[in-house]
């Protein structure tokens, strides 16, 4: 196979080529300059459109408070740590959980079938509930059991929560992972005497997460995001503190400050996927190109 | 956190008065003429639209599910305190009782920025200087204390002083003052809980994840009369300076807060507002104050 860009693959760390890649070969400095003037004119029009709107005063003050972001900010980023601290603790969990979950499901042969369906019942029940439903039900009805030993945290049923559904996800992620590799890998393991297990551990695994890592990232983002919702149940983290502020003000600038917390955190990450994603293809299409 | 629990005392009356004083500022004669029912700018003209939450908690309303969509309560029936108070401020303002109209608006919307659907609000809504920057409020039509309530047994229950209180959890509903009685008045060891809405709140406190709830004496006294068995009061807070007080909210600058001024003004001189609160409010007297 012959195609211009398999031939001239663009260099994996040239961030030019990226931002630009959907500019026909050839147009090289005249088309940066076209895409540069036609985001400024795209841009310019859209902030016009904004600021010129008959209600934008209002909305300005309403939402671009100056000294009610200073004065909201610090809080709201001490309270951050609590968002930090549930999406650092349940992406632990979620991400050991979810690979036993896939491996069960990938389990072979008619004895394993019980296994099998209860990972894909498991699966299907919780990523079909809306994650702000099951963080409210757990996190008011777990407690509310009185059973001794179990927890009355409304912290702690809402990161059981969020790692019930990430993990359904998640295990989903590492499935595609695990199909993806091809089957001869398997087969030749165990030719070569590698138990099932073995073969599954040494030879399968190793290709198959580190082809889902961007995706595995994907969702890490997304449970960033989630952990704001256990905001339902009382605990005050990011989301709730800007709640409160704007409360107590009539005014909404602190969910701009959560908003752009939550980017400061999001945005690097989204990048480091977006990079790791580059370099993979990157990668196949020099191999592709060398075979 | 925003700072103005503090500033609430000396200030309190001062900007709803103003704003009353700007409405009439030729004089008795032209305010009665901008209050004149025809001419009044309204959403709906001929029409005095009201505005809360819903559900509608007592006591604060009452008369049960009447008329949809209204849940625990119906505002239309006139039934409960800030019921009452608004058909007797709209009938001051020269309204029949068919010329008013109730309309859900949930709390978070009751400050955003734009056209209001509401002529005036009766919510419990604090007043505070900071929020008087972004809608106009009223005069007081009730000045209110905030009340701790728990589970009778509890060792919170046996609590005499706001010190006391300092070890245990507690919690409020988002956008009240009740929070800030928490963060100001008792800085408790532990990180409070702020719950979306009264009834989360209550089932916290039923379930144990908080020791102690912290609300408005009146909803203190319906929580523990008819919401949840052996709770109690642990006390009420001793107003600080001119105390806190909830205000009808109106747009800001709107025209009709001028007029319900003038109402409410007439009500509480011929102790209608009195009769009132102790008709829906009278068990409100027999709380300990907290030391």
């Amino acid at each position: 196979m012959e195609s211009p860009t398999a031939s001239h693959p663009p260099p994996a760390g040239d961030r030019r080529s990226r931002i630009l890649s959907g500019l026909g070969a050839g147009e090289g400095r005249r088309g940066v300059v076209i895409a540069v003037v036609s985001t400024i004119v795209v841009f310019a029009l859209i902030v016009l459109a904004v600021v010129r709107s008959p209600g934008w005063d209002e909305v300005k003050n309403a939402f671009f408070d100056g000294q009610i972001f200073r004065q909201s900010f610090p809080e709201i980023l001490r309270v951050f740590k609590v968002n930090v601290r549930i999406f650092c603790t349940a992406e632990a969990i979620v991400l050991v959980a979810a690979l036993f979950l896939a491996v069960l499901r990938s389990l072979p042969g008619p004895v394993f079938f019980p296994i099998r369906l209860l990972a894909i019942v498991y699966a299907d029940v919780f990523r079909g509930i809306p994650t702000i439903l099951l963080i409210y039900m757990l996190g008011f009805g777990a407690p509310a059991l009185g059973i001794s030993g179990v927890p009355t945290s409304q912290l702690f049923w809402g990161v059981v929560a969020l790692v019930l559904v990430y993990t359904a996800y998640v295990s989903e992620v590492y499935r595609a992972g695990i199909e993806s590799v091809h089957p001869s890998q398997g087969a030749a393991a165990r030719s070569l005497g590698l138990s099932r297990t073995q073969a599954m551990r040494h030879v399968v695994l190793p290709q198959a997460v580190r082809r889902v890592i961007p995706p595995l990232l994907n969702d890490f983002i997304g449970l960033q995001k989630d952990s704001a919702l256990i905001s339902v149940l009382g605990i005050v983290e990011a989301l709730r503190q800007a709640q409160i502020d704007s409360a107590a003000t009539f005014n909404y600038t602190p969910f701009v400050a959560v908003a752009l917390m939550f980017l400061i955190i999001t945005i690097p990450l989204t990048r480091l996927t977006d990079w790791l994603i580059n370099r993979d293809r990157a990668r196949r299409q020099a191999s592709g190109a060398a075979a | 956190m925003v700072k103005r629990a503090a500033a609430i005392g000396a200030v309190a009356l001062i900007p709803s008065l103003a704003i009353a004083g700007a409405a009439g500022a030729a004089g008795g004669q032209s305010q009665a003429a901008i209050c004149d029912t025809a001419s009044l700018p309204l959403v709906q003209s001929g029409t005095l639209t009201i505005g809360t939450d819903n559900p509608a908690f007592p006591p604060w309303f009452g008369g049960g599910e009447h008329s949809k969509p209204w849940k625990f309560n119906d505002p239309t029936t006139g039934k409960g305190y800030e019921s009452a108070v608004a058909y007797a401020v709209a009938r001051q303002m020269g309204f029949t009782r068919n010329q008013v109209k109730w309309v859900v608006v949930p709390f978070a919307t009751s400050f955003a920025p734009g056209k209001k659907k509401f002529d005036m609000l009766l919510n419990q809504v604090s007043f505070s200087p900071q929020r008087a920057k972004n809608v106009n409020f009223s005069a007081s039509y009730y000045d209110v204390n905030q009340a701790v309530v728990t589970l009778k047994g509890k060792r919170i229950s046996n609590v005499k002083s706001i010190a006391g209180l300092k070890p245990f959890k507690l919690g409020a509903p988002i956008g009240t003052t009740s929070f800030e009685v928490i963060t100001k008045r008792v800085k408790p060891d532990q990180q409070p809980a702020v719950f979306d809405t009264l009834n989360d709140g209550v089932n916290a406190l039923r379930n144990g994840t908080i020791d102690g709830l912290v609300v408005d004496l009146p909803t203190g006294f319906f929580v523990t009369a008819a919401q949840v068995k052996n709770s109690k009061i642990v006390g009420q807070f001793a107003p600080v300076g001119a105390g806190e007080h909830f205000g009808v909210v109106s747009a800001k600058g709107s025209q009709v807060t001028g007029c319900v001024n003038r109402a409410l003004a007439k009500l509480r001189a011929n102790g209608t507002l009195r009769r009132l609160e102790r008709t829906w409010l009278g068990a409100g007297a027999g709380a300990p104050f907290l030391k």
